[in-house]
């Protein structure tokens, strides 16, 4: 059964799909920040720096958008064994970033700045809380890299449409930017 | 409409035939657990949705039954109520704590599981691929998902009623520190953790369904089907599922802190609190009323999310049984969208007494009541779509005529309740169950109502019972309204909701015959609900055959389909769209069907 009937200049309806969620993903994380925002103006709001290995983890965020741009490009040129190379370094990353983001909530708490439990402020624990939710979409995209990953390996289906990594690609270079806005908000509100 | 339906009736048989030779490909895998089960068809995914709405429905219903016992009948013991309910019920009379999680209980799942799931989760999944011309959804597998996803809800859901300390009970609006706090109550402890887990499900659910709804609408229409030549049913489940996709992450957002506050003593809504028996609180800082601005961003437009798809399958029935044009195709399209758009800036006039700012109030009132000139441009066109149309009263007709009513008469009620000034003293009533319970509830039920009864043969190849089909229009219009009307009074003497006794109150004693009356007719519009039960069930094994494929001789694209279609619609080609689906009454033609080419001598095109 054929479901895509569709003219080809169009854009590919799963493609499209993946753009409404992310729209929907946005609507979860302006919820989060506006919350931020109305409880900051409210009072009884913790002031304290934001953990330097953040910008660590920007950095790093920011390679593993490269080296996915640059699987893709090694995809279309069918260089399978540079493609594979890079999908698991993009991997690699994504997983460097979030234990980065963990280590920065323990220097936190090591530092005495309580992110949850008694006599927590709500400043820390919206830190944790949203960029808690950011790293369960980095890992969501850690997850469908491997998903890629186990398509290339798989004897069944040598399947050579593009439009798996163009897929993972668009949700990563997402999570990237969303990482971006949080880390700027962080910097230019908190 | 007969001799149409006869002269199809032969052709039939043909295409009957036909429809098996080009379906080999579809059905040999078919087992019992892919086509009933984990089925990945729209179409068997819509019948799955409504089936497990109508179990909650009679759930949910049935709860209203027990907690109108109690506010009917206040004083009296009735052992058999201890019998089903248990401790719940303990010498024959519900316990607080048992009424307070049967509104809750009775709220959650008629808002969400019933008119979210089971009314937009049925027909979306069910017209969209129909109607616009797809073989099936953007992404069959992912419409499986939100159904099960929604089951799971479901189950967890139905697993709270049964823990020791019962369901959730602070109100299906799930306010902190009622729903943050175990130590409030009873029902804030594994109650709550179940509501709210069941809920989170419940968002994924919606989620997955909505993305799939806006993909195919935008992206898998057949040939010609140009977004102005959608039938309003499409236009009206687009803007619902855009509604639901923008608007549940908000929710969710809520919940995800909500839970922190819950399980690891965060203070996002916590300050200040001393529980009895426990003592001060460390929490600080916290505020309850930001989740009320996070609950009800979704929460109005949640209430489009329910009624949006009524008011679309309204809109076509009106017109297929008017035998008219719809009037105002672009109008009805821009006044949904207009909605659309509104739904997102009115949410805190749920809020106007939690010292909001008056200002902003005063902004809220004015967006609010902006939501009468597209409500006021609807209603002016089903009204005149009906106007000297030679109506056909099948029921789901009536229903269809019911929900504008509803709709007239509970929108109405909601520019008063719009007013800050007024909502001050409303606020909290029953005049505020009155005017949502009509305009949203029993509305939305209403186009659920003339859904089902509209597009059943389509769903079955079978017809539902007529005759019961009247009975249970009439005693469901007679009885909501006389439930609901009264409480319009009750509201405005002042007499407050939720509360569990109002008999010990000596300024609302003399309405306690006015509620035993709203009692007794709640019962028998319960009643009168097992009669569309059994119609539906029955009908499904021995109802009337269907025999002609288009037996309301509609325009839309559901009709050209093989009487009970197999997964992918069509056996052939998917027909090429020519024209709006609203060509009734035109040159002399009864019909002319959106498949039909434009001839060179149609008056107006």
């Amino acid at each position: 059964m054929n479901t895509t009937t569709v003219p080809s200049s169009r854009i590919h309806p799963k493609k499209f799909t993946l753009w409404v969620a992310m729209a929907s993903i946005v609507m979860m994380f302006a919820g989060f920040t506006s919350a931020y925002i109305v409880k900051m103006n409210e009072g009884s709001w913790l002031k304290f720096s934001l953990p330097k290995i953040f910008w660590l983890s920007t950095v790093v965020i920011l390679a593993s958008s490269l080296t996915l741009h640059l699987a893709g490009k090694a995809f279309k040129a069918r260089e399978m064994m540079r493609y594979r190379q890079l999908i698991t370094i993009t991997a690699v990353l994504g997983l460097v970033f979030i234990v980065c983001q963990l280590t920065g909530f323990w220097q936190l708490e090591k530092d005495g700045i309580q992110l949850m439990g008694q006599r927590s402020n709500s400043a820390a624990s919206y830190l944790l809380v949203i960029t808690g939710m950011h790293m369960l979409h980095v890992l969501g995209g850690v997850i469908a890299l491997i998903v890629l990953l186990a398509g290339v390996y798989s004897r069944k289906s040598k399947n050579y449409s593009p439009l798996p990594i163009e897929l993972a690609g668009i949700y990563w270079h997402f999570v990237d930017v969303l990482w971006i806005y949080l880390f700027m908000f962080y910097l230019a509100v908190g | 409409m007969s001799h149409v339906a006869e002269t199809q009736a032969a052709g039939v048989v043909a295409v009957h035939h036909d429809d098996h030779a080009h379906h080999e490909h579809h059905e040999h895998h078919e087992t019992f657990i892919t086509k009933y089960i984990f089925s990945q068809d729209h179409k068997m995914i819509a019948k799955q949705f409504l089936i497990t709405g109508m179990f909650w429905a009679v759930l949910g219903g049935l709860m209203s039954v027990l907690f109108r016992f109690q506010l009917g009948y206040p004083e009296d013991a009735y052992p058999w109520l201890e019998t089903i309910l248990g401790k719940w019920a303990k010498g024959g009379r519900i316990t607080p704590e048992a009424y307070y999680a049967l509104v809750t209980t009775h709220g959650t799942v008629l808002v969400f599981f019933v008119l979210t799931a089971g009314l937009s989760g049925t027909f979306a999944n069910f017209l969209i691929p129909l109607q616009v011309g797809a073989r099936d959804m953007a992404s069959p597998f992912l419409n499986m998902l939100s159904y099960w996803f929604f089951f799971i809800a479901s189950i967890v859901m139905l697993s709270s009623l049964f823990v020791e300390t019962g369901p959730f009970s602070g109100g299906w609006t799930a306010y902190p520190p009622l729903s943050a706090l175990g130590d409030a109550s009873p029902g804030s402890k594994t109650g709550m953790d179940l509501w709210i887990i069941s809920m989170a499900l419940f968002v994924v659910s919606s989620l997955l369904g909505g993305l799939n709804y806006i993909a195919t609408i935008l992206n898998m229409r057949t040939k010609g089907m140009s977004m102005t030549r959608l039938p309003l049913t499409i236009w009206a489940l687009f803007f619902t599922a855009v509604l639901g996709v923008l608007s549940f992450p908000v929710l969710l957002s809520g919940f995800i802190l909500l839970i922190f506050d819950r399980n690891f003593g965060t203070s996002f809504y916590l300050s200040d609190i001393f529980v009895n028996g426990v003592g001060a609180l460390p929490n600080e800082g916290g505020s309850a009323i930001l989740f009320q601005h996070l609950f009800w961003f979704l929460g109005h437009p949640e209430v489009y999310i329910i009624l949006l798809p009524a008011m679309g399958m309204v809109s076509e029935i009106l017109s297929v049984n008017s035998r008219k044009p719809i009037f105002g195709y672009i109008a009805m399209v821009g006044s949904l969208f207009a909605i659309a758009i509104l739904a997102f800036l009115v949410w805190a006039h749920h809020m106007f007494v939690t010292g909001l700012n008056p200002l902003l109030g005063s902004i809220f009132v004015l967006l609010t009541l902006l939501i009468a000139v597209p409500s006021a441009i609807k209603v002016f066109n089903w009204l005149t779509t009906l106007w000297r149309g030679s109506i056909h009263f099948t029921p789901g007709m009536l229903f269809a005529i019911g929900f504008v009513s509803l709709f007239i008469s509970g929108g109405l009620t909601g520019i008063w309740l719009g007013n800050s000034a007024i909502d001050i003293h409303l606020h909290d009533t029953y005049f505020v169950i009155a005017h949502f319970h009509i305009v949203m509830g029993v509305a939305s039920m209403f186009g659920m109502f003339a859904g089902i009864y509209h597009w059943y043969p389509k769903m079955y190849g079978r017809y539902m019972n007529n005759t019961l089909g009247y009975m249970h229009f009439w005693i469901t219009i007679a009885g909501a309204y006389m439930i609901f009307w009264p409480m319009h009074y009750e509201g405005l003497a002042g007499m407050p909701r939720r509360y569990y006794d109002y008999s010990i109150w000596e300024s609302f004693k003399q309405f306690a015959e006015l509620n035993r009356f709203i009692s007794t007719v709640a019962m028998i519009v319960f009643a009168a609900q097992l009669l569309f039960l059994i119609n539906f069930f029955y009908s499904i094994f021995k109802g009337r055959k269907v025999t002609s494929l288009n037996p309301w001789g509609s325009n839309t694209l559901e009709w050209t389909t093989p009487i009970r279609p197999g997964h992918g619609n069509w056996p052939g080609e998917i027909p090429e769209v020519h024209r709006w689906p609203y060509d009734y009454g035109k040159d002399g033609k009864e019909f002319i069907a959106q498949t039909t080419p434009v001839g060179e001598d149609e008056s107006h095109h």
